[in-house]
Parts: structure tokens; C-alpha cells; sequence
């Protein structure tokens, strides 16, 4: 599979000259499968520049909310296949209680903080509670699992001919656990991520100002290492960057990881694409990021 | 290695937190854990006791009802909490592992999580004169 990230930011949209190498939009991440199915992860705002990239005739995309914070929804107005006729747009969002996915979309899709209603888009939209349990889109099998986030949050396993991507953006696994890295049953998203070829994952604080912001959702660098430690991942990449974090405070957050970790951590750009492969292989690496 | 599901996660990290004695079974009624104040009651470290079925806790506490009659496993809170799906509150008393009888207030929860899953039980307790 072939993996893109549209929008790596966390919480707010950040543009800026300071955010340049590191992008400004917040969560969206491409999946392209080798029969041609499309993921789409989270519908930050970086879906604007993917939606204008899909192809006009692709038949069907299918888009994966981890969770409903605006972060991951904001440009879920702003994608163009909403718009005309010739794609279905499948939409997956955690399952609620007390509301379904439209009830809750429309909250943000409506007057006064949109200008359209979420019925009027001319589009062809299907709204699916996310399952909690494998399933099949496409040539992927998909694996959903709640995790330690702030309301019903999903963590996802992807998996294509035996490679596995796991994505977890905002995740608080420290939160969960006394001694953490603790015990792998006892710890967050262990399930999703355990083994898995490319681990994208929250990575939003220095340690410090993780302790400022205990239980708010989200993970502190050494925390992201000390995590894809633990699940015994091959690759790690950092997602979910402070709105605060200008390209070179995060360059400097990279440096400070050991260098004798057990898998190769790469930092989250907007606009790098990764090929995921299983472990196997001559070196048993999958090739290098490229910047699309 | 199977992970729990993030409910008894949470609320094992809770409870890990809390004053009030409470414990933890999964959906099977698998005993997960109980916290320090649980310890001091039923008279051993959890780190001790360790995970157990639900035909083993059910019985080694040898719960009896006011009048000192045995309760079977179905007649405890938890277990009508788990078979049953609904909360339930009765106050018994147990032998602890370190042999002291204690009368309990027992209040039992079903887990029930998002998606219609169904994941296990928690009691809280407390010491209570008769």
C-alpha cells in the first residue's frame, strides 16, 4: 500500500513560514491499495488538496474518522467529491449511544457554523458507524479499536497482502498506565499497532509540556518511542504536531530520539508518501520515504 | 498478545487511583484486578492472588448472606451484574484470604461499551457494620 499524508498537524490548522517542512494542515492521510481502492484517514484539512488530486472518475472513496474533533473534520466541507456526481463518498465514524454519524456531523455541517446542511450536499454521501471488529473495504482488511482519547476515538490496523499500517493520532496510552511502557495487555492501542509495518502515531509534546497536559488526549514524543517500542513496530513516524511547533523545534524534537532504537522513526511531513510493505525482503526494509 | 478492550483499561487505571475497594472482571468473569483498598479487605495482594475464573472467586471468599447461610455464585451482585447485565447492590459477608470474616456493601456494574459491547463487570465495596 501506498501511504501519503495530506495534513500531519494537531489540533489547528498552522500555516505559516514556520511550518513549511512539517505542513500546516491537520489530519488526513492517503491509502491506496494495489487493486486502486482509496482510504482516506481523518478529514482534517488537509483533505481540500487531496480531494482536488482524486480523479474526477474514481468510482468510490472511503473515509475513515478516527474520532469527530474538528481537527479531523474541517475539511470534510471542502472536498470536492462532495460536490459533484460520479464518486460515493463513504463515510466511517466511531459509533455513538445516543446519536448517529449524521446527527453528529451535521452539528459542525449546518448553519451557523457552515453554510451548507449536510443534507444539501449534492454528492453522493454514505454514512457508516465505524465497525468494531475486521472488516473488509476493498482490498484491505480494516481493524478498528477504541483507544485513550478525550470521547469515542478509534485507532485503525490496516492491512494489504500481509503489510500492516497502524494509525493512531491522537493517542494518550501514557494516561492508561501506571508504569508505562507497561504491559502490553494492559496498554492502549497495543492491539492496533502491535507488529505493524509503518506506526503513525501521536506525537504532539515535548516531555515537558506533556506534564502540563496530562489527560488532554495526546502523547509526548518520548512517549511515541517508548510506545512503538513496546508494539515492536518496524517503523515509526510522528504525527499530530503541536499548531505551536515551528519546522525547527521539531527537527530538534527528532534529534533527541536514541540512536540504537529497534525501528526506523521518521518524521511526519505533509506531502510524504511511504510504501508499506510486509517484512520480508532482501534488507528487510521497505523503501524510503519520498516527498510526493 | 491480546490486548483489553480500552474500558477495562480505563477503569483498571481508575481504580488504581481510587480509595474505594473495587474489582474488575472481564466479560467472561475472569477476575483482572483488584486495587489496594481491595487487598485490605480480601486479605491478599492482588499481585498474589492474580487473575482467576469466576468458579474460583466466587467461592474462595465464602460468602455467606446475614444468617451466615453460603450464597451461591449466583446470588452475588457481580454475577447478576455479568449474567444479568444490570447493577445490582446486597451486603454479605466474606471470609478474606487472611481469614478474617467482613460484612461488605457490595454495588455491581455491568461494562457495557460503545458498539453494543459487552465487556465485563466492576464491584465497588466497603467494610459496613451489620
Amino acid at each position: 500500500m501506498r501511504v501519503t499524508l495530506w495534513g500531519t498537524r494537531g489540533s489547528l490548522p498552522s500555516a505559516g513560514p514556520e511550518t513549511v517542512r512539517y505542513g500546516g494542515n491537520t489530519a488526513c492521510v492517503e491509502v491506496r491499495g494495489c487493486a486502486g481502492t482509496v482510504l482516506i484517514l481523518d478529514a482534517g484539512t488537509g483533505l481540500r488538496r487531496l480531494g482536488a488530486a482524486l480523479p474526477g472518475d474514481l468510482p468510490r472513496v472511503d473515509i475513515l474518522l478516527t474520532h469527530l474533533h474538528l481537527d479531523h473534520l474541517q475539511g470534510l466541507g471542502f472536498f470536492p467529491p462532495l460536490f459533484r456526481e460520479g464518486t460515493a463518498v463513504h463515510i466511517w465514524g466511531p459509533p455513538s449511544t445516543t446519536q448517529d454519524l449524521r446527527t453528529r456531523l451535521a452539528r459542525y455541517l449546518s448553519p451557523p457554523l457552515f453554510p451548507m446542511p449536510l443534507r444539501d450536499v449534492p454528492g453522493q454521501l454514505v454514512l457508516h458507524d465505524l465497525p468494531l471488529a475486521p472488516f473488509a473495504l476493498g482490498e484491505f482488511e480494516v481493524d478498528a479499536d477504541l483507544v485513550c482519547h478525550p470521547g469515542p476515538t478509534a485507532g485503525l490496523r490496516i492491512a494489504e497482502d500481509g503489510a500492516v499500517l497502524a494509525y493512531l493520532p491522537d493517542h494518550e496510552p501514557a494516561l492508561c498506565s501506571r508504569h508505562f511502557p507497561d504491559l502490553p495487555e494492559w496498554t492502549s492501542g497495543y492491539g492496533v499497532a502491535a507488529g505493524a509495518d509503518l506506526l503513525i502515531h501521536d506525537a504532539q509534546y515535548t516531555a515537558e509540556e506533556y506534564a502540563q497536559h496530562v489527560g488532554w488526549g495526546h502523547s509526548a514524543f518520548p512517549h511515541a518511542l517508548a510506545f512503538a517500542r513496546l508494539a515492536g513496530v518496524r517503523r515509526l513516524m510522528t504525527f499530530h504536531h503541536d499548531p505551536a511547533h515551528a519546522d525547527d523545534l521539531l527537527d530538534a524534537l527528532m534529534a533527541t530520539a536514541p540512536r540504537d532504537l529497534p525501528f526506523e522513526l521518521l518524521p511526519g511531513r505533509e506531502g510524504t508518501t511511504v510504501e508499506v510493505g510486509p517484512r520480508v525482503g532482501a534488507d528487510g526494509q521497505g523503501e524510503a520515504p519520498r516527498q510526493a | 498478545m491480546k490486548q483489553h478492550p480500552i474500558e477495562l483499561i480505563l477503569m483498571r487505571q481508575l481504580a488504581g487511583y481510587l480509595a474505594v475497594p473495587v474489582f474488575l472482571v472481564d466479560a467472561e468473569g475472569t477476575l483482572l484486578f483488584y486495587n489496594e483498598p481491595a487487598e485490605a479487605l480480601l486479605g491478599r495482594r492482588f499481585d498474589e492472588a492474580g487473575e482467576m475464573p469466576l468458579e474460583h472467586w466466587a467461592t474462595a471468599f465464602h460468602p455467606t448472606d446475614e444468617r451466615g447461610r453460603p450464597l451461591s455464585p449466583a446470588e452475588l451482585p457481580l454475577v447478576v451484574a455479568l449474567r444479568e447485565r444490570r447493577p445490582m447492590q446486597r451486603a454479605f459477608w466474606i471470609e478474606g484470604l487472611d481469614g478474617v470474616r467482613r460484612r461488605l456493601e457490595v454495588v455491581a456494574l455491568p461494562l457495557l461499551g460503545q458498539g453494543d459491547r459487552f465487556l465485563g463487570g466492576v464491584a465497588a465495596f466497603w467494610e459496613s457494620a451489620p
